[in-house]
């Protein structure tokens, strides 16, 4: 039988705030344990939460981003649970009335496009963190009471392949909108996964099971790759799906029960009485989508229609706002859109990557970047020779112009310079000469090789191809 | 001779702005009055100059956090807790000079009418040491009427305040919800609780309460409105104030709750009624049909909060914690059945199991809407009075012990005071009448939501013209 796979997922998002969600306490990762931490979001007896201002208006900037409804009445709940981890034994989270409701994020894959609904997107805190030590557990308090928005996709998407497209997406938009580090390592940005299988055709949802302890997006595409196989074959050998929770186990590749529905915690979730409904005022959410950044897909429209590049160009170089925003800076400088998005996508990316590096740490300016484009355009180094130059000017950020210099990597235009090499390779190489002369076109490029060889690349190929071209006609004519 | 412990803090400022009495010989008068009788009141839990200042000592309920020093709720389970900040109300003492002078008894976590709840001591009635001082704030209730404290800090959830006020013969105020910050308040119900004044007379508790009142940007709650000259409330007429009178509370009509109601009590509040009417108020019946659910609607909200609030107590960071736990549970489970009192746990269970799934919409939700609809019927009420009077409990103080098998017949002595919580209204509790056994009858004001005003000038003008407050207790 085929199955039909229904998969939602949960996001976190720790809201890149200075401050705390309810106290004045710092963000601020890996200082030392407990230092970011006061009465308020230590849950002291006696202290009061107060909202920041701020983490509200990143979840509405999200939320518009994402094309939902703001809720004009919000308000906070309690979730209640015991950990230690969490100082008040509730976490102040939002329940029925959330700030943001039903919207959408498009996503493309394999050159389709499908929209993935967004359920809802609430604010909450942070819990804090436990390091285990042998027979005894500490708990680091500094990052409990940090904001954090969790997105919850309607049950919409139906591979892991979009999965990960989607979470490659809200990225995005987060990094666009300025309001998340989006750093999976550090915890940023977290994600939990709903999946559920069904007979093709069927309208009823089948029983689902919750993935959790998903650390990277490929995580949460293996994991969900690995539920699809062990969900279809309890069902194929006719057996129940059980309603739980698991664990991605990502060394072992496979998950494990955490707790099942039987299981399953009662939050008693009520109204926070210490912050009171509030309603967010029309000219408020207004003010925010006025300042709204110009979010990837309009980006990716924009570039394709302003600036003729292509579809899959344009995709690439907004997947990154900071890569995007990079061409346009030195679009600016250099008006030739294509040139400049090949040697983003091609050279820059891959000195980039092979560095683990992003593209806001660059040891050089944008200006460096354009005389490096100048000379390549202008046919004064060649394209072999102007990687070597990038790859140096990563290294040590000085400019092309001294790297072309120390390194004398100028290329040879000269036609007068070049005729001496070209009778050298011409003598040398009588039967490529000779499949030129009956007709073989390939034979001038493997002579234009030759020439560069020899010049040890600093020819310039189009040069050496019009002396050779000429010189064998002349050859041919004498003979 | 005048007895200084007798003394109101407006007298004793009056003295000290004449020169006729020192800051030290006020504060060694109270040490020895303290010294005299609390080992028969009990009502301090801690007692001694916290701070040093030129003004007047004050006596704070033990729900409230004072920087350094253990507050404990009266628990077992903060026991040595010292919190490491002051609580708004405190910081804001300090800034007008008072001298924060010791910590009174309270039924722990402030659950209970008559401070037998307290894991340490019942404190007792100064005017009857066999009967209680009433609760939760009964240790601050009982300091003021002894003389064992000039004025005090209590705090009020459903009656807190104005109950123990009235067993005790003194003046209690519960302000209007977010008239008073909750910083530093350890929590029961937090959309319930208000800190307010208890005082030997009202000209103290317009002078006490314009001292804590006020917006405080660290209680979501609190409320930025200006605060009126509370001292302008005092000595005026009551001519033609529209005096409610709830149908509902007296024999003028027949209800569920009236059969609770003591006779010398009805008779006090009666006859203060008719005191008001000469001296021009005008009477009217008003209605409060909704009123008789304010019992189990309070006990459904407020326990739900508190089941939430007291979460936090768990051993992990501050407070009691169990040693000998094998693992996580256990410790959770061990610290909380040694910390908690019996009443504690009454409640936290109560409020657990209103809030679980299942459970939620018929208890919690439908007490929400209850709730409403009592505010409602005061609403509706103000549209014809301008204050409400009441009965501040149906029976003056009973017997220690009298109530302790029976919690329900213990709940029913805040049925006058809880619907003002629930609604977030102010009311002030001031000395009506003594029973024939000697113990003292509470009236209470009740008015819109911050009209304090109201209530100081109707209460004044009462006192004025009436003695009640100047009895004492003989200790």
């Amino acid at each position: 039988m085929n199955y039909e796979v229904v998969i939602g997922l949960e996001v976190h998002a720790q809201l890149k705030t200075n401050t705390k969600a309810f106290c004045g306490c710092s963000t601020q990762f890996g200082q030392e344990a407990n230092t970011q931490a006061c009465p308020v979001c230590l849950g002291f007896p006696g202290s009061l939460p107060v909202l920041n201002e701020k983490a509200l208006e990143y979840g509405i900037r999200v939320g518009l981003a994402l094309h939902c409804q703001i809720q004009k009445l919000t308000k906070f709940d309690r979730k209640n649970y015991f950990y230690p981890d969490l100082p008040k034994n509730y976490q102040i989270s939002q329940y029925d009335l959330p700030l943001a409701l039903g919207g959408f994020l498009e996503i493309e894959l394999k050159e389709l496009r499908k929209r993935i609904g967004i359920h809802r997107a609430h604010l909450e805190e942070d819990a804090g963190k436990l390091i285990h030590e042998g027979d005894h557990s500490l708990v680091d308090y500094n990052r409990a009471g940090i904001p954090l928005l969790e997105i919850v996709t309607e049950p919409d998407i139906s591979s892991p392949d979009e999965a990960y497209e989607y979470l490659v997406s809200l990225k995005a938009i987060l990094k666009y909108l300025e309001v998340c580090d989006c750093d999976m390592e550090k915890g940023s940005l977290r994600c939990d996964a709903n999946i559920s299988l069904r007979p093709q055709g069927a309208k009823e949802l089948g029983t689902k099971t919750e993935l959790k302890n998903l650390n990277s997006f490929k995580a949460v595409r293996d994991a969900l790759s690995y539920e699809i196989k062990r969900q279809k074959e309890l069902l194929e050998s006719g057996k129940r799906i059980v309603q739980e929770t698991l664990l991605w186990d990502e060394s072992g590749e496979k998950t494990y029960s955490m707790r099942t529905k039987e299981e399953a915690m009662d939050y008693r979730y009520f109204p926070e009485p210490d912050l009171p409904a509030f309603v967010i005022r029309d000219e408020k959410i207004q003010a925010i989508k006025d300042v709204l950044p110009e979010l990837p897909e309009a980006l990716k429209k924009r570039f394709i229609a302003q600036y003729g590049l292509s579809d899959y160009d344009a995709g690439i170089i907004v997947a990154e706002k900071a890569l995007a925003k990079f061409f346009e800076a030195t679009l600016r400088l250099y008006p030739k859109a294509k040139l400049i998005s090949n040697w983003l996508i091609g050279p820059l990316s891959y000195e980039l990557n092979s560095r683990n590096m992003s593209i806001e740490s660059l040891s050089f300016s944008v200006e460096s970047f354009v005389s490096l484009l100048t000379l390549v355009d202008e046919a004064r180094i060649s394209n072999l020779a102007a990687k070597e130059v990038l790859t140096q000017m990563c290294n040590t950020g000085a400019s092309p112009e001294v790297i072309v210099k120390e390194k004398n990597l100028l290329q040879v235009s000269d036609a007068g310079e070049l005729e001496g090499i070209a009778d050298k390779v011409i003598a040398g190489n009588e039967k490529s000469t000779a499949d030129y002369k009956s007709g073989k076109a390939n034979a001038l490029m493997f002579l234009v090789g030759q020439v560069m060889k020899l010049s040890e690349g600093k020819a310039n190929p189009k040069v050496a191809q019009e002396v050779l071209k000429k010189k064998l006609e002349k050859w041919g004519k004498d003979a | 001779m005048i007895k200084l412990y007798e003394l109101t803090a407006h007298e004793l400022l009056e003295k000290l702005r004449r020169n006729e009495l020192t800051q030290e010989e006020i504060v060694s008068g109270l040490n020895k009055r303290i010294e005299e009788v609390d080992s028969k009141v009990k009502a301090y839990v801690r007692v001694g100059e916290l701070s040093s200042s030129d003004g007047l000592p004050i006596a704070i309920k033990d729900n409230i956090c004072i920087q350094g020093q253990p507050t404990t709720c009266a628990s077992k389970i903060l026991e040595n807790f010292r919190p490491p900040y002051d609580a708004t109300v405190i910081q804001k003492l300090r800034e007008a000079g008072f001298a924060i002078y010791g910590q009174t008894n309270m039924d722990e976590f402030a659950f209970g009418s008559s401070c037998e709840n307290s894991a340490l001591f019942p404190t007792r009635n100064p005017w009857n040491l066999e009967c209680v001082p009433g609760g939760s704030s009964g240790g601050s209730a009982a300091a003021v009427a002894a003389g064992e404290a000039i004025w005090a800090l209590g705090s009020d959830t459903g009656g807190s305040i104005r109950q123990p006020a009235a067993f005790c013969g003194v003046v209690g105020l519960k302000p209007t919800y977010g008239r008073v910050s909750r910083y530093g308040l350890i929590a029961f119900a937090s959309s319930l609780d208000q800190i307010g004044p208890i005082t030997k007379d009202v000209e103290d508790a317009t002078m006490l309460f314009a001292a804590i009142a006020g917006y405080d940007p660290h209680d979501s709650t609190s409320v930025n409105r200006p605060l009126p000259d509370y001292s302008a409330s005092l000595g005026k007429d009551i001519k033609g104030i529209r005096i409610g009178v709830p149908k509902e509370y007296f024999s003028l009509s027949k209800g569920a709750q009236l059969e609770g109601i003591d006779d010398e009590v009805k008779r006090s509040v009666e006859e203060a009624i008719a005191q008001l009417r000469n001296l021009g108020a005008k009477v009217k019946e008003v209605s409060l049909p909704y009123s008789q659910y304010a019992v189990p609607v309070y006990y459904i909200v407020a326990t739900a909060e508190a089941s939430s609030n007291l979460a936090r107590f768990d051993g992990v960071q501050y407070g009691l914690r169990a040693k000998d736990a094998q693992n996580l549970i256990e410790m959770y489970k061990k610290t909380r059945e040694r910390g908690f009192g019996y009443e504690a746990k009454r409640r936290i269970i109560l409020g657990t199991y209103v809030l679980s799934h299942g459970y939620y919409e018929a208890y919690y939700v439908r007490a929400q809407k209850v709730r409403s609809l009592i505010a409602n019927d005061f609403a509706n009420a103000f549209k014809e009075c301008d204050c409400i009077v009441t009965p501040t409990s149906p029976t003056p103080a009973f017997r220690i012990g009298e109530k302790t098998q029976d919690p329900l017949a213990m709940y029913l002595s805040d049925i006058y005071t809880i619907s003002v919580n629930l609604t977030g209204i102010p009311a002030i509790s001031i000395p009506c009448g003594l029973s024939k056994a000697g113990l003292p009858v509470g009236l209470q004001i009740i008015a819109k939501a911050f009209n304090e005003e109201m209530l100081f000038r109707m209460a004044h003008a009462y006192e004025q013209n009436t003695s009640w407050h100047k009895q004492k207790p003989h200790l």
